[in-house]
């Protein structure tokens, strides 16, 4: 009876040595190199893995910022706090980015772009953008079916049933991205924050003729350049009848959201004007410009 | 009866327009030609605005390997080039022509007599047909020369027309082959010598008795023209799925069709081929069928290439008041029309009037994995498996599963009891594997 236990343990403990050794070994023969500081920036990153860096997750980001440097990357979720900790575990320095937002470049709402066709297929953007130029006159313009929402990780961009239109939650933007390359249209771009989160943007990506954009929609930009000659600070140029502010030169005047006649130049997050000041957009006489064809 | 093995579904057949000899259309007051009629490139325009224009005068020249240039289909006075919504409301560049007299070049034959002798050896064949701008008229409108120029590495044996005309309610290649029966075998002899083959094989659907009578007497006139009756079934006028019907080889996936030998033009294209050789006449007008179950009269014309739809809807009696979608091609893969200003294109077969009943999606059901799909697949794929994998954006199982192997033929979509869009999430991840199987660095 004892003779059996004490050889078990004596077994065991005899197989469990010679493991430990071969383990030892092995361990020691394929040790894999790893820098410690790896781990310490992936602890610093907020582990969101949305690729909003360009990288395949937080990991992934956390080994190119050891390996290549703080050069080229910035990790958006953490924004400029996060990037200095990084920066400092590094024993680098880094310059201060201006923090970004996703802004929705369309403004038509159901009152305002008229649906022209019905579309009853599978209800992704991609599939209707795949099949044609969307169920209104508009084929530039947001189609409405959420494929933005779908793709954001923190909750941040929501269709309004209202409006159609996706509306940005600016506390929860935390500007990776992820809903800009699922867009089909390329409605949703990021733009500088802005001080106080002040912004003035052309909220349309309408590149039609005048007359062909405001028949499709009432808060098309019809490009007829009044924005870009009121602009004092040269922020705006008009393309392809289509106006854009550059949020690197726009110094928040505002003169361009007066003078817009379709009301496409939209500004957040300012205080209200005076009354004199602000005579309503819609209210304005539309002037269609006769421009000749390309 | 041959058919192609695997897969395939059917429709109910609803030629109801195939009685209806082909007709002309009048001319319009202003046409629209496209630059984007076929597959590739689009045609970069070489007149300006004021210019005068012929019927069939050259007004845009192809802009790489895979393009086609694009000739006038009226004559007048290019009135601007500017961009043209297309009938799905997609804008590209177009000539706007306006439509004065009906003056043709003097170089081509406009007789009616039958041109039976081909004086043009092989190389002088494929750069007329290039010249005249002929594209596979079957549906992808891929230029018909860059098929006659295989890779070296391909040998090409024999020559496949297109009869099948698998898709419901199109009659427009029936009609061509009843009226233009000797048309299309000398385009098929044409052919044949533009590739060096002496096997021309015309694959017919059974349901098209009399073009098969009509055929088969003519037939034994042209050496080496083969007339086989298929069983019917759709997709046999897809390439891929004809090849295996007429001459039992399967297309390797990822490869050529022309890696099987067989080189498969439409009926279309093999009388627009006869037209460009023996008569010198460009590719400017197509063959087009205007029918739908609700619609009085059935029609089938010859456009102009650039008249608006409306036009012709007009002047086949308008727009029928029980259609609810109106479609550009056939019912399994053609596009639904949104935009009815939109001009033809040399592809455009048809103007298709359904109504609500018809087209109404009925409301999707979970996948209890019958299995129907993967039977209908002609394609040997499983459309179910695909739809799961496409709507959890599993790029590297699609690909492993062949999603870029599908032919976007809609069996699945139209055999599944569930009412799954299978087709639309396919497509969409066939486009995504597609590109970045494209990106990917060449070994």
């Amino acid at each position: 009876m004892n003779t059996t236990i004490i050889f078990t343990i004596a077994t065991l403990a005899i197989l469990g040595l010679l493991l430990a050794i071969v383990l030892y070994i092995v361990a020691q023969k394929f040790k894999v190199e790893e820098d410690p500081r790896i781990d310490t920036v992936e602890s610093l990153l907020p582990g969101a893995n949305c690729g909003g860096c360009g990288k395949a997750g937080c990991r992934a980001f956390a080994e190119s910022a050891v390996k290549e440097g703080l050069g080229s990357i910035h990790c958006p979720v953490g924004g400029n706090p996060v990037m200095q900790k990084i920066a400092e575990a590094l024993g680098q320095t880094i310059e201060a980015k201006d923090p970004q937002v996703a802004v929705v470049r369309c403004s038509g709402s159901c009152d305002k772009r008229k649906k022209t066709t019905v579309y009853d297929g599978l209800a992704t953007c991609a599939t209707i953008a795949s099949l044609y130029g969307g169920d209104t006159d508009c084929r530039f313009g947001c189609l409405g079916r959420g494929d933005c929402e779908a793709v954001c990780k923190f909750d941040a961009i929501k269709i309004n049933p209202n409006t159609g239109l996706p509306e940005v939650d600016e506390e929860k933007c935390t500007a990776c991205g992820a809903c800009v390359k699922a867009c089909p249209k390329q409605i949703i771009e990021l733009r500088n924050k802005g001080p106080k989160g002040r912004r003035v943007y052309v909220a349309c990506r309408n590149q039609d003729k005048g007359a062909v954009a405001r028949k499709a929609c009432l808060a098309a930009c019809i490009g007829c350049g009044k924005c870009a000659k009121t602009c004092p600070f040269e922020a705006i140029t008009v393309e392809n009848f289509l106006a854009y502010i550059d949020y690197t030169k726009c110094r928040m005047c505002r003169k361009c959201v007066v003078e817009c006649p379709t009301g496409a130049i939209h500004e957040v997050n300012f205080p209200p004007r005076p009354a004199v000041q602000a005579p309503k957009p819609e209210e304005k006489k539309v002037e269609i410009p006769v421009q000749k064809t390309e | 009866m041959r058919t192609f093995r695997m897969g395939g579904v059917h429709p109910a057949d609803k030629k109801i327009s195939k009685d209806a000899a082909i007709e002309r259309l009048p001319l319009p007051k202003t046409v629209y030609i496209s630059m984007g009629q076929h597959l590739g490139a689009p045609a970069e325009p070489c007149v300006a605005v004021g210019d005068k224009v012929k019927v069939g005068q050259l007004i845009a020249n192809p802009t790489g390997f895979v393009s086609a240039p694009v000739h006038s289909s009226v004559s007048g006075t290019v009135k601007s080039i500017e961009m043209v919504k297309d009938l799905a409301g997609r804008a590209g560049k177009a000539v706007v022509i306006d439509v004065e007299g009906d003056e043709w070049m003097e170089d081509i034959d406009r007789s009616q007599d039958i041109v039976r002798e081909i004086k043009l050896d092989k190389k002088e064949i494929v750069d007329r047909i290039k010249a005249c701008g002929v594209v596979g008229l079957g549906g992808a409108t891929f230029p018909t020369n860059v098929k006659l120029s295989p890779p070296p590495t391909a040998t090409p044996t024999c020559v496949i027309i297109n009869g099948a005309e698998c898709e419901p309610y199109l009659t427009s290649d029936y009609r061509v082959m009843m009226e233009m029966p000797e048309q299309v075998l000398i385009g098929g002899t044409i052919l044949m010598k533009a590739l060096g083959v002496d096997k021309c094989y015309i694959g017919i659907e059974e349901n098209k008795p009399e073009a098969i009578k009509k055929l088969k007497a003519l037939a034994p006139q042209y050496k080496g023209v083969e007339i086989v009756t298929l069983k019917k079934k759709y997709p046999q006028g897809g390439e891929k799925q004809l090849i295996d019907a007429v001459i039992g080889k399967k297309v390797p996936s990822m490869g050529l069709p022309v890696d099987t030998g067989a080189v498969v033009q439409n009926v279309g294209t093999a009388f627009a081929v006869y037209e460009a050789v023996q008569k010198n006449k460009p590719l400017f007008e197509g063959i087009m069928t205007v029918t739908g179950d609700c619609l009085e009269h059935q029609r089938n014309f010859i456009h102009r290439v650039g008249t608006p739809l409306s036009f012709i809807m007009e002047y086949s009696g308008g727009v029928p008041e029980k259609a609810s979608k109106l479609i550009s091609g056939g019912p399994m893969m053609g596009k639904a029309i949104v935009n009815v200003d939109a001009p033809t294109l040399k592809g455009t077969s048809s103007i298709l009037y359904l109504t609500e009943e018809q087209t109404k999606r009925k409301a999707e059901s979970n996948c209890i994995r019958c299995g129907k799909c993967v039977s209908a697949c002609p394609m040997g794929l499983e459309p179910y498996l695909l739809n799961k994998l496409g709507r959890a954006s599993r790029m590297d199982e699609l690909e492993e599963h062949h999603v870029y192997d599908c032919i976007e033929c809609g069996c699945c979509s139209f055999t599944c009891p569930a009412f799954i869009p299978l087709l639309d999430t396919i497509r969409q991840s066939k486009a995504a594997v597609m590109k970045i199987m494209k990106s990917r660095p060449k070994k």
